[in-house]
């Protein structure tokens, strides 16, 4: 891997939310893009949220002027064999990432950089399911990912030099800037936000203010750009759920255990802004 | 999604699309906005929601905006956004520059 942008070959496992973010940031950056997924439906619906992922970024000036990279779509891991770098990005359950993870080891050659893009999952309970794990790092892009430009690395305790230096290289061809954390469940930005968000969850279901005004509050008072409960219909409140059972597992604390009213809206199938419906309704407000 | 704001009969003005914008902030944002009022400066619109205008414009006035159209100037303000549309629509820019 070398530091010129087409150097570099990306593959992404996952085409939820994440991946689709992930995959109009390299292709936007002029890397071309395998995107797995084992459902049909969804690579195919995958394609064209991409495809206005893409136009975002340039409506917001976020890419450098590079040809577009070419995107392929597959349900075969095998297609990740080529990659010059490969980022899980599946659903936040331990097994499900250990499983992929492993798949995705088993399919590309010695040497290939793994990227998890975890929320919570620590670095190193991932490695035991990938036979090299030197190579194995942590990478926690933003949402949208191709519009905001730091991201959370975090090194594992047996994440190799050469793994850090190949990370920071497709980084740096991707525009990003870095900093790197230890590994620890929820890193720096999840231990801190997962809690706040369930926190607000919990302020609206005690009936203490509405979702509007305790992001305005957080908004307003302490510069939040975008309040706890709009950033969580941006997550995703399934992927919030499964996050902050990881957290509460791993920690105890009971701020990480998901509130009733997350857990009711997951229920009900809103999941956010991807259904439409979260703790706002996107087909009456601005979002 | 924005399907209530579809027009059925196409504004053929600029003066008649900054209105049916107005109103479509008004109802999206519960802001009363000026045709020259710049939206992003002002914080009332964000990164996601310069984008849920862009769609609304489309499928509104069924345009397509791309290529160097795809630019934040367009739809920095009501103004801008009407001359956009009738640009798009009839090839030519109606509206003045004030």
């Amino acid at each position: 891997m070398g530091a010129e942008y087409t150097d570099h070959r990306l593959a992404i496992v996952g085409a939820g939310v994440m991946g689709t973010n992930i995959a109009a940031l390299a292709l936007g950056h002029g890397v071309p893009v395998v995107l797995v997924d084992v459902d049909k439906a969804v690579l195919s619906q995958a394609r064209g949220i991409v495809r206005q992922k893409l136009r975002h970024a340039q409506l917001m000036g976020a890419l450098p002027g590079r040809p577009y990279g070419q995107l392929v779509t597959s349900v075969s891991l095998d297609d990740v064999a080529d990659a010059t770098a490969v980022i899980e990005a599946v659903t936040e359950l331990p097994e499900t990432k250990a499983k992929v993870l492993a798949g995705i080891s088993a399919a590309v050659r010695p040497g290939t950089l793994l990227i998890s893009n975890t929320s919570c999952i620590p670095i190193d309970e991932l490695a035991c399911s990938v036979p090299r794990p030197d190579e194995l790092a942590g990478v926690h892009f933003m949402n949208p990912s191709y519009l905001i430009k730091p991201v959370e690395v975090i090194r594992g305790p047996r994440t190799g030099e050469r793994t850090m230096e190949a990370v920071a290289e497709l980084l740096e061809c991707l525009g990003r800037q870095w900093l790197v954390v230890r590994d620890r469940a929820g890193f720096v930005i999840n231990r801190l936000l997962h809690p706040l968000i369930n926190t607000a969850a919990m302020v609206v279901e005690e009936g203490t203010a509405t979702a509007d005004t305790v992001d305005g509050l957080l908004e307003g008072c302490l510069g939040h750009s975008t309040g706890p409960l709009r950033t969580a219909d941006l997550i995703g409140l399934d992927n919030l759920v499964d996050s902050l059972n990881v957290l509460y597992e791993q920690t105890g604390e009971a701020s990480c255990l998901p509130c009733g009213l997350l857990l009711e809206k997951v229920r009900a199938g809103d999941l956010g802004r991807k259904s439409g419906r979260g703790f706002y309704d996107y087909g009456k407000v601005a979002s | 999604m924005t399907a209530e704001y579809v027009s059925t009969v196409a504004p053929e003005t600029a003066e008649a699309v900054e209105s049916a914008l107005t109103d479509f902030l008004a109802e999206k944002t519960n802001t009363l906005v000026e045709p020259g009022q710049d939206l992003f400066a002002s914080g009332l619109v964000s990164s996601m929601f310069a984008m849920q205008l862009v769609v609304h414009l489309e499928e509104s006035y069924d345009i397509a905006v791309l290529g160097p159209e795809l630019n934040l100037d367009n739809f920095r303000t009501v103004q801008a956004m009407a001359r956009l549309v009738i640009r798009l629509r009839t090839g030519s820019d109606e509206a003045s520059d004030s």
